[in-house]
């Protein structure tokens, strides 16, 4: 045995080579990464943009000034201008109650909380017609009093802010707990008041992880679409989002124009991944465990 | 002695923070899901029973969930070694490929379901290739299959590469040292350390695979008994009025996710207790 390891000691292989894959291993694994990941992710991406210019940017670029088109992006625009800010003062709410206080039921909050990631945005919808739908005892009083939930704008929000709700609260939560709350006390012993702990202690230490929480849950509620399918009835002008015009267009044919409006959704992608990607970069120590990488 | 509801602190805002948190809560998801289940109640198990079996929902069940685990299974595999390269490898463009990973987050599921039919459709780039071998990818489970994938691709790189950028590369070398090669280090060794990160991924993109809706339907073909997800069939019963039906396959869908999650939590509890916390 020891004049084993003696001649291996003579031939003193590279350093490290013993925790460590060859080269040849390395160089297949990575090649047959970047196959997978070129067929599977960037394919896709390279098709939106390339269905979209068939016709030449002109072509498309009409298509989204068309008065649905433009109905659809006001309307993305609006449901996300509310939805996303809410989910943020909830997001803020709940890591706030979750990291700062120590209650009975914490972990059950958290479960609930993300609750919404295991149930299909088509159950999420469905669950928002059962409750607020015309036939239902509440949905049909609110249809009474003028204020139509389902169909309407008030359930594509609703809708939205079902599916990205964990979105702002997962991100915020590791990152207070880590932090833990000496700082806030220190600013409570010396005098300040819960709003102004809250404005020049807290938030200052969370913004970068809050922003991310925003930016995450901003792409998800411009996307998404199956909850929304449910609960908008799609009437053209009034109650289609961006991905359900997609999905209408495309229904009628209308290639060019579902994916330059396909398009548009893409090119936020690839700005919120830019964006994700600085502040994972840039700010790594002020986010969550699992946003660095 | 009880441990009091909430334990006296000098920090102030706890009734503020508690009071949006449970209002917001319940108004956004326990109270559409508690008025799913109270519909649920409503029609009693024997009701909720002969809307579930019917041939068409158990189809289109089975279906969704035989092919969310393939995907999940697949995704596990290639999340772990995507992980691996991602974190452990230095080459050009690793950068670039590690923000691209989470694509599928970003990318609305509707504009994913239409480039993928563009792409694997009979005369798309990939789906014109598999005709020149007799082979249809879209409107057939191949199709819905590679919308899976697509969906639930970070989850397992996601939960897995934290894991991997903490291992000490020691215990590798420890291993080695003692005369494993390195397959068996990476089996007996590493594989252990990513096993619960790894099921975390896997869940998640299972969850997520089951609910799809958006990138699938494009894709799918959709033809009842054949290519019809679960999801779609409640959305077409919806369209049709048939709120009990609807009300039942999402309960359905529901009562088989859980039990599945809650499996994979108790092989993550067993992997824990088998190899400790790491």
């Amino acid at each position: 045995m020891s004049d084993v390891s003696f001649t291996r000691s003579e031939v003193r292989p590279a350093y490290r080579k013993a925790a460590d894959e060859t080269p040849l291993v390395k160089a297949v694994l990575v090649l047959l990464v970047v196959a997978v990941l070129a067929v599977l992710l960037f394919a896709p991406l390279l098709a939106v943009f390339a269905e979209a210019l068939a016709d030449g940017l002109g072509a498309s670029l009409a298509a989204l000034s068309q008065p649905e088109a433009r109905s659809a992006i006001w309307l993305t625009l609006a449901v996300t201008g509310v939805a996303v800010p809410m989910n943020a003062i909830f997001g803020i709410a709940a890591a706030w109650t979750i990291t700062k206080f120590d209650f009975r039921g914490k972990a059950l909050l958290l479960t609930l909380i993300d609750l919404p990631f295991s149930v299909s945005p088509v159950v999420a919808g469905l669950c928002l017609v059962l409750l607020l739908g015309a036939n239902s005892s509440l949905g049909g009083w609110l249809v009474a009093s003028g204020v139509p939930v389902i169909f309407a704008l008030p359930g594509i929000i609703l809708a939205t802010m079902f599916v990205t709700f964990p979105f702002v609260a997962r991100e915020l939560v590791p990152v207070m707990i880590e932090q833990g709350k000496a700082e806030e006390e220190a600013a409570l012993t010396l005098g300040a008041g819960g709003w102004r702990v809250f404005r020049t202690v807290t938030l200052p230490n969370i913004r970068w992880a809050l922003l991310y929480g925003v930016l995450l849950c901003n792409a998800r509620a411009m996307g998404e679409f199956g909850a929304v399918a449910v609960v908008s009835g799609k009437i053209r002008g009034e109650t289609a989002t961006m991905p359900i015009t997609i999905e209408m267009m495309y229904n009628e044919y209308l290639s060019v124009a579902a994916f330059s409006m396909a398009a548009l959704l893409a090119l936020l992608a690839l700005v919120t991944l830019v964006l994700k990607s600085l502040l994972e970069w840039r700010y790594a120590d002020q986010l969550s465990a699992s946003a660095r990488h | 002695m009880m441990r009091p509801v909430v334990n006296k602190s000098p920090m102030p805002g706890f009734g503020l923070g508690m009071g949006i948190t449970l209002t917001l809560l319940s108004l956004v998801v326990l109270l559409p899901i508690a008025a799913l289940l109270v519909k649920g109640a409503g029609l009693g198990l024997a009701g909720l029973w002969a809307v579930a079996s019917g041939e068409r929902v158990v189809a289109s069940l089975a279906l969704s969930f035989r092919l969310s685990l393939i995907a999940a299974l697949f995704n596990l595999v290639f999340g772990v070694l995507l992980a691996w390269v991602l974190s452990r490898y230095r080459f050009p463009g690793r950068r670039l490929l590690d923000a691209a990973v989470d694509l599928p987050f970003a990318l609305p599921t509707a504009v994913a379901g239409i480039a993928l039919t563009a792409l694997y459709a009979p005369n798309g780039v990939f789906g014109s290739l598999a005709k020149t071998f007799g082979a249809r990818i879209a409107y057939t489970e191949w199709g819905i299959l590679i919308a899976l994938i697509f969906v639930g691709l970070p989850f397992v790189t996601r939960t897995v590469q934290p894991v991997v950028e903490e291992i000490e590369r020691e215990v590798e070398e420890a291993s080695a040292t003692l005369g494993a090669s390195r397959l068996y280090t990476l089996r007996r060794v590493i594989m252990p350390m990513l096993a619960p990160a790894a099921l975390t991924g896997f869940a998640l993109a299972l969850a997520r695979s089951v609910g799809e809706y958006g990138s699938v339907i494009f894709i799918a073909g959709n033809i009842p008994m054949k290519t019809e997800i679960a999801p779609l069939l409640i959305v077409i019963r919806l369209e049709e009025f048939d709120y009990n039906g609807a009300a039942a396959i999402g309960i359905a869908m529901l009562t088989i996710s859980f039990t599945l999650l809650l499996a994979i939590n108790a092989v993550q509890v067993w992997t824990r207790r088998r190899i400790g916390y790491v």
